[in-house]
């Protein structure tokens, strides 16, 4: 392994960047690839996958045997509000793999014993975005209902490219929630990424429920995240 | 936030670069390929210095001090290595997986 390789590889996953260490097995040569770089043939689509599942593999591509490391950051679900669905949402997202995270400034619903093993921020979204910004790898579910507590974590997501950006509400609240974030400075394309009404189409009716369509729309959007060859099969 | 970065102490990938930055010489073992019921996902790692001090792992533990074996080698030659263990091949390299599965390891030298 190159040395430099292993330096850049280390500090794309300490940046919480997607990266994939290509070893060419016979010449014992490596390199580095982002998410989002150009690989040409077979092994493009070989390196497309291993981005899109995250697995790892061992690929043969013009008579080469390739050994394809890939690195996903640990992805994040912050749920803005520490409410009803959270609350159901919170041990499903542990169960998935996902490492969540909770802000509500109203201390009376974000109290640990609501939320036991989970990671509880009692502050506005603004005052915890300084110390933990939002990135690639963060999808963020605005589920409080409150414009004040919802709308800055919105607009920094859509801001931070976070791979999913979901807020909770009518057709009609979404319409007054879109006026606003314009407001903010949203552009459309911004404003069109945001799935709302929240979650799967599954005829979600209780808290719970609804919480599992939250979390099978962030799989799926975490699955595909734009990536070529991505066609949202059933599994 | 600090669970979803790189946990440094732990983290094979990090202990060898820092290991390298110390001037010793490095080993780096990647699981590359498993059938049946390999305990050690593909991709994951172990690695070794020219002491035999390691980090990670490539198996429950089953074939660890054989890669570390092999991994001094080397570190000696600069030629990287592919190891295969599995029941089957007890004799050829006198470990294997008490679990019944397979695995493909491959060893190189860092730098």
């Amino acid at each position: 392994m190159d040395a430099a390789s292993l330096a850049l590889l280390n500090a794309e996953r300490r940046a919480r960047r997607a990266a994939l260490l290509l070893t060419e097995l016979s010449a014992g040569t490596d390199r580095v690839i982002r998410e989002g770089d150009r690989v040409e043939g077979e092994l493009g689509e070989a390196v497309a996958k291993a981005f899109r599942t995250g697995l790892s593999t061992a690929v043969t591509a013009g008579g080469n045997s390739y050994f394809l490391n890939v690195h996903l950051p640990k992805p994040r679900l912050v749920a803005i509000g520490a409410v009803h669905i959270s609350q159901a949402l919170a041990p499903m997202a542990k169960v998935a793999g996902l490492d969540m995270e909770i802000i509500d400034p109203r201390t009376a619903f974000a109290t640990a014993d609501r939320f036991p093993d989970v990671t509880l921020h009692a502050d506005w979204p603004e005052d915890v975005l300084k110390a933990h910004p939002f990135d690639g790898y963060t999808a963020v579910a605005a589920l409080s209902h409150d414009p004040k507590i919802d709308d800055v974590p919105l607009k920094a997501a859509l801001d931070a490219g976070c791979f999913y950006v979901g807020a909770l509400g009518s057709r009609k609240t979404h319409a007054r929630r879109v006026e606003r974030l314009a407001a903010l400075g949203a552009t459309p394309a911004q404003i069109a990424s945001i799935r709302a009404p929240i979650g799967l189409p599954i005829n979600a009716s209780s808290p719970a429920e609804i919480a599992v369509a939250v979390l099978a729309e962030v799989i799926g959007a975490l699955r595909s995240r734009g990536l070529p060859g991505a066609t949202g099969e059933a599994a | 936030m600090d669970a979803t970065v790189l946990d440094e102490k732990r983290d094979p990938l990090a202990i060898a670069e820092d290991w390298s930055a110390q001037g010793r010489q490095v080993a780096v073992a990647t699981v590359v390929e498993t059938w049946g019921s390999a305990p050690r996902p593909v991709g994951s790692h172990l690695v070794i210095d020219a002491e035999g001090n390691f980090h990670g792992s490539v198996s429950g533990g089953c074939v660890e001090g054989a890669v570390v074996t092999e991994a001094l080698d080397v570190i000696g030659s600069g030629q990287a290595k592919m190891l295969e263990f599995g029941v089957a091949d007890e004799t050829a390299w006198r470990v294997g997986l008490s679990c019944g599965g397979r695995i493909k390891v491959y060893v190189e030298r860092l730098g």
